[in-house]
């Protein structure tokens, strides 16, 4: 008896600090929901629903999942949400499996490789929507004594990223920084050695913004055939960090955490320092190729974007939804953490080196998200 | 000679217990008695020994069974993708397998990066792990000797990740000035030549050998001090009284009577070095460059290729062209056992 007794004044206890922390964020986030346009929603959020949902699926967007999953659970103090980070490829094969309730992916469901097929099978017979939630900018990181301000456009860049411009002193180099003296040393290429997104992002963009001097293609391998590759953005970062004359392509926050210096990225309308504000403005300018609420961009939009102030390098992430199909407890917990995500959680996004979305993106997003049932 | 000296303790308990369960025995005429008793205890069967019997073979058998499972299990998987590969998979040195659709891919580069750099680990664990196992059998005071045998068995149990960090954070600037001064004085020699990879950033197989060899230090320490320590005290103390000085003992006896165990010891070691995934991963530079036999090449082992690229696995097709890349690790290894038991059966006389 005593101890049973003992248990319940635990429990209590217990019970009691989970409501008082709960109540703690609940008051945190106004204040918090200050700073950026796409933070302070009004939309409302309907809690309730399965207490924990699951979602796999990219790695690259694992600390946007992770802002996002505290901001649900201050808003909605009984939910919860698991993210295994175990790669898109996965993502995919768990969401198609059923195994979680949605996907995370660095690229939409291909219909080549029959994923659309079985999404739709998973959703009970309807499409799956590709909802890209996350965006991250990358930034061309570099090291290299003296200078700090550096401008690169995209052939200029594909032509270090392959080999053509081996020196920092090169003409195609000057060309493009008028009046910076760089010194004579060589490039030191570092590229990623695992699979990744950030890679077959970044090579896609060479593709398309380097006017035919990217002639490689793009995958998760690095083509470029020049450099060495290291694990991962923090291996990446650290390597050119700890090297003069180094340059990689990594996600902002790595780019920072290293101290490296970021290229500014002239697109044909003068050179675009990576902030937040011209990211957003890059998405902004995205078109849509998906149908309907199916929001799959048209990478090509961005990449490729001549708009004055638009940084174009960006990794754009995807989650992959059901339209319908879900049962009512999935499909409210589902809609209210994305909800959350595409509202209040947008706030912690820029600290964990992700860009906000610009509103009219989000109010797209929220359309979709309203649809799913 | 493991066998032989493990099998000589048991003889001596056994008789011993033998001899202590007799008396009971003793008090009827000695003769004829041994005879039946001997006969009784051959015709019982304890239920333990029924048992222990059982669970011994059965463990055995699994273990057989699993092994040839993994074997099975690869080489299915590994055959849809090896139809798919557009060159040749022994002897090509490119490694794309992103499109499906035209996958190139050969493991020439990843056998070896693998080979060269367990090699190159082994070359430098082995002289050490020998001067380690003599100290602490021969040449260290007892109550010192224990202690110091735990702090290396410590060595084992760090994890391979820190090996990783400690290597590529750590060592590799260390190693730097080393580096250069080898490529710079004896780059002439194959081995020393500038690799494909820049030294600075320490992701050489020179760094990775050396991490190795730590790695695999406490395993051919542990088992060659074990097998020198039951050097038989008849041959060190003939030796000792045919005027033979410390190091003289060490040569006549406790070398050549532990020399195989020590070769099998290296020989798991070299096994351990060829699987090493997680540390190679953090400490090898990747390269788009072939092996050009310098211990200043980057690369990728089969392991640290395949951890590279797992998290990404979509397709099976592309999963299956890292599978036959297991395989022939699988293989490897498989190869590298069988010379270390080869070695092991071949050194008999020693016993």
């Amino acid at each position: 008896m005593k101890t049973k007794r003992h248990g319940a004044v635990l429990g209590l206890i217990a019970a009691g600090a989970l409501l008082l922390t709960a109540c703690g964020s609940d008051a945190n986030t106004p204040g918090a929901g200050s700073t950026p346009a796409a933070g302070d929603s009004s939309v409302p959020v309907e809690c309730g629903g399965k207490s924990k949902l699951s979602a796999e699926g990219s790695s690259a967007q694992q600390n946007a999942i992770a802002t996002f999953i505290q901001a649900y659970k201050a808003k909605c103090p009984d939910a919860d949400l698991a993210y295994n980070p175990s790669g898109s490829g996965a993502g995919v094969k768990q969401f198609n499996a059923g195994q979680v309730d949605f996907g995370g992916s660095d690229s939409p469901l291909s219909e080549s490789k029959g994923e659309v097929a079985a999404a739709a099978e998973r959703c009970k017979g309807n499409p799956a929507w590709n909802l890209p939630l996350v965006f991250g900018p990358v930034a061309l990181g570099y090291k290299l004594e003296g200078v700090t301000d550096l401008t690169l456009t995209g052939e200029v860049a594909a032509k270090i990223f392959n080999g053509t411009v081996k020196k920092w002193n090169d003409p195609a180099i000057k060309a493009v920084n008028g009046s910076a003296s760089l010194p004579d040393k060589d490039i030191k290429v570092v590229y990623r050695s695992d699979e990744s997104g950030t890679t077959d992002n970044f090579q896609k963009y060479l593709t398309a913004a380097s006017k035919g001097a990217w002639t490689q293609g793009d995958g998760k391998q690095f083509k470029g055939g020049v450099g060495e590759a290291k694990e991962k953005s923090a291996g990446v970062a650290q390597a050119a960090g700890s090297v003069d004359g180094a340059i990689t392509y990594v996600e902002l926050s790595f780019a920072q955490d290293n101290k490296l210096s970021i290229a500014k990225i002239d697109n044909g309308s003068g050179p675009v320092e990576l902030t937040n504000e011209t990211v957003g403005k890059a998405i902004d300018g995205a078109t849509i190729k998906g149908a309907g609420n199916d929001l799959v961009l048209d990478l090509n939009s961005i990449y490729g974007s001549t708009t004055a102030g638009a940084y174009p390098l960006l990794l754009a992430t995807y989650e992959i939804v059901c339209s319908k199909g879900y049962d009512a407890d999935t499909a409210k917990a589902v809609k209210a953490f994305l909800t959350v995500a595409a509202t209040t959680g947008q706030d912690g996004l820029a600290d964990a080196g992700y860009a906000p979305l610009p509103k009219a993106f989000q109010d797209k997003l929220l359309t979709a998200i309203q649809a799913i049932a | 000679m493991n066998d032989r000296t493990a099998a000589q303790r048991p003889a001596g308990a056994g008789s011993t217990g033998a001899r202590a369960g007799v008396p009971a025995a003793r008090p009827d005429s000695e003769a004829p008695i041994p005879p039946t008793t001997e006969a009784d205890q051959k015709k019982l069967v304890r239920p333990g020994d029924r048992i222990f019997a059982g669970l011994a073979t059965g463990s055995g058998i699994f273990i057989v069974v699993l092994i040839a499972a993994i074997g099975v299990f690869l080489l299915l998987q590994a055959i849809p993708s090896l139809g798919l590969d557009k060159v040749n998979f022994l002897t090509s040195r490119e490694w794309s397998t992103g499109d499906v659709n035209n996958m190139r891919y050969g493991i020439l580069d990843l056998l070896l990066v693998t080979v060269v750099s367990a090699a190159f680990a082994l070359l430098i664990a082995m002289p050490i792990a020998l001067g380690i196992a003599l100290f602490l059998t021969q040449y260290a005071p007892r109550r010192l000797a224990r202690p110091f045998a735990y702090v290396i068995d410590l060595l084992a149990a760090v994890p391979s990740i820190i090996f990783g960090l400690w290597g590529l954070l750590v060592l590799g600037p260390v190693l730097t000035p080393i580096g250069e001064w080898l490529t710079a004085n004896l780059g002439w020699i194959p081995l020393f030549a500038e690799g494909n990879v820049s030294i600075e950033l320490g992701g050489t197989i020179f760094t990775a050998g050396i991490v190795l060899a730590v790695m695999v230090l406490p395993i051919i320490t542990a088992v060659s001090r074990e097998v020198f320590d039951r050097t038989p005290v008849t041959h060190v103390e003939g030796a000792i009284a045919l005027g033979a000085t410390k190091w003289e003992v060490v040569r006549t006896t406790v070398l050549p009577f532990g020399k195989a165990g020590y070769v099998s010891a290296s020989m798991l070691g070299l096994g351990r070095a060829l699987g090493e995934t997680i540390a190679l991963t953090i400490i090898l530079s990747g390269t788009g460059a072939v092996f050009g036999w310098s211990l200043f090449d980057g690369g990728a082992t089969f392991a640290s290729k395949i951890a590279l690229a797992a998290p990404e696995f979509n397709d099976p097709r592309t999963a299956g062209a890292y599978i036959a890349a297991g395989l022939v690790l699988f293989v490897l290894t498989f190869g590298v056992n069988a010379i270390a038991r080869a070695i092991v059966a071949g050194h008999k006389e020693y016993e």
